[in-house]
């Protein structure tokens, strides 16, 4: 719950962005994001709302400790909160 | 269960020489402090379960100076969810109101019964990972859907963009969101508090910004350092928290800048409180705390759960939490996992006794995943 998640913006309709996680799209809402966001962005996301927008050249740092998680421990329970976290967005539409 | 071997293979540092570069700077620094401060022990405590997660997983206590405590305190939003406040959102369900809740919430028990209690029963609840979802599922269905809406601010920011992005009639909120600065200051203020600086969690700063925690600072002469989540993150945080105590330097600091600025998300904040507001309330194992509710206001009563249905009330209350149980005394930082006699035993997260058994962020559910034990695991 006091996850964030970074995923990169792939595309932005209104106030809804298509955010890429590790290869699954989502739609993110765009409410309560700090900045206009565009495709490129990286965006910290928390169920559901995009929250920042991660300054360009910061983005790498915040992503590696997601990356290692997802790809080494798939059943663990930090890996599964972040899980939540993507799950927590919707499908593409 | 501790982390295999295998896994611990796997659980290295990206970059372990800095790492191990932090953990020699640290010791240092705790003893510079120890010898400043004329004390013999230091204790750090932070706030976020995520934290917690981040410090168990990797082993961090294992880098630590057996003379610094690292504490976690209230700061997993389930756990201090308040027993009446469960009991007032299985009442709902009871009364056939669709309650939709996050999962970690779904099976705490208020002062009987958690809401999957009552789903067993036939009353109707729903596990969502959004409050879009909760929304949605009041949408389609038609039927009047409560939304048990539990979380730090971060959280309750997007339980409040829901409202004002528009909701039908049959939606409403039973807000449980908890607001996480009065709670540090209830600590800072017990008797023969021994915390002598603060983690702040990343992530409810995004929102919240560094800037608000330095009335707390400088009242309570406590630095408070804005840490992120990556193992090093936090390693840095610790130095830097630590060089403060030693010091005497009760500032704020932010080693988070990548996703944390003085004034944080401000038009975050301005949707946060145009819906909600903070109202003096109770938090499970630490009693009363001023202003660290987040209620819906007037003028949202019409979406606002414990109006809509102020009709429905909560039954008599059953039996507290066993007495064995000391979940409070965790949350506040004076006791850990080990301490407690259930820990393990009768208490798991198959069949949990306390809120920190439960939820993903209780420092019970942690350490029962990662052990909890200054074993190094991340680095060689």
């Amino acid at each position: 719950m006091c996850l964030g998640v970074p995923g990169l913006v792939v595309a932005v309709e209104g106030n809804v962005a298509t955010v890429d996680f590790w290869g699954v799209r989502k739609q993110v809402l765009l409410d309560v994001v700090d900045a206009a966001v565009a495709p490129g962005d990286y965006v910290l996301n928390h169920v559901g709302f995009a929250i920042r927008r991660i300054p360009a050249g910061e983005a790498r740092a915040t992503l590696e400790l997601y990356e290692q998680m997802l790809r080494d421990m798939p059943e663990d329970l930090m890996a599964l909160d972040v899980r939540g976290e993507i799950a927590a967005t919707e499908g593409p539409r | 269960m501790s982390v295999s071997p295998d896994a611990s293979e796997r659980l290295r540092f990206r970059d372990p020489a800095q790492a191990h570069r932090l953990a020699a700077v640290l010791a240092r620094t705790v003893a510079e402090a120890l010898a400043a401060t004329g004390s013999e022990r230091l204790a750090v405590m932070h706030v976020c379960g995520s934290h917690e997660q981040a410090i168990a997983k990797f082993g961090l206590r294992s880098l630590v100076p057996a003379a610094l405590d690292v504490i976690m305190g209230p700061g997993c939003p389930v756990c201090v969810t308040d027993m009446p406040e469960i009991d007032e959102a299985v009442a709902l369900a009871d009364h056939g109101i669709t309650v939709a809740t996050y999962g970690d919430m779904y099976r705490v028990r208020g002062s009987g019964r958690s809401l999957a209690d009552a789903h067993a029963e036939g009353a109707p609840v729903e596990v969502v990972y959004s409050v879009s979802q909760a929304v949605e599922l009041a949408r389609t269905s038609g039927r009047e859907v409560a939304f048990f809406a539990c979380g730090f601010e971060t959280t309750a920011v997007t339980t409040a963009a829901a409202l004002i992005g528009g909701v039908p009639a049959n939606f409403s909120v039973l807000s449980a969101h908890k607001y996480v600065l009065p709670a540090m200051e209830v600590v800072a203020q017990l008797p023969e508090s021994r915390i002598a600086a603060f983690l702040a969690a990343g992530h409810a700063a995004t929102i919240t910004g560094s800037a608000i925690f330095e009335p707390f600072a400088e009242r309570y002469g406590i630095p408070v350092v804005v840490a992120g989540f990556e193992p090093l993150d936090v390693l840095a945080a610790l130095v830097r928290a630590v060089e403060a105590i030693r010091d005497r330097d009760a500032r704020v600091f932010n080693l988070y800048p990548r996703c944390v600025t003085s004034a944080g998300n401000v038009p975050a904040q301005a949707r946060l409180w145009e819906v909600f507001e903070c109202e003096t309330g109770g938090w499970r194992g630490i009693a009363s705390v001023p202003a660290g509710n987040i209620r819906l206001r007037e003028t949202w009563r019409a979406h606002d759960a414990r109006y809509r249905f102020a009709h429905v009330r909560p039954r008599g209350a059953a039996a507290l939490a066993p007495d064995a149980c000391i979940c409070g005394t965790i949350m506040i930082g004076r006791a850990g996992p080990v301490d407690c006699s259930l820990f393990k035993t009768k208490c798991t997260p198959q069949d949990p006794v306390g809120a920190c058994m439960v939820s993903s962020e209780g420092t019970c559910r942690i350490w029962h995943e990662y052990g909890g034990l200054p074993v190094l695991q991340s680095t060689r």
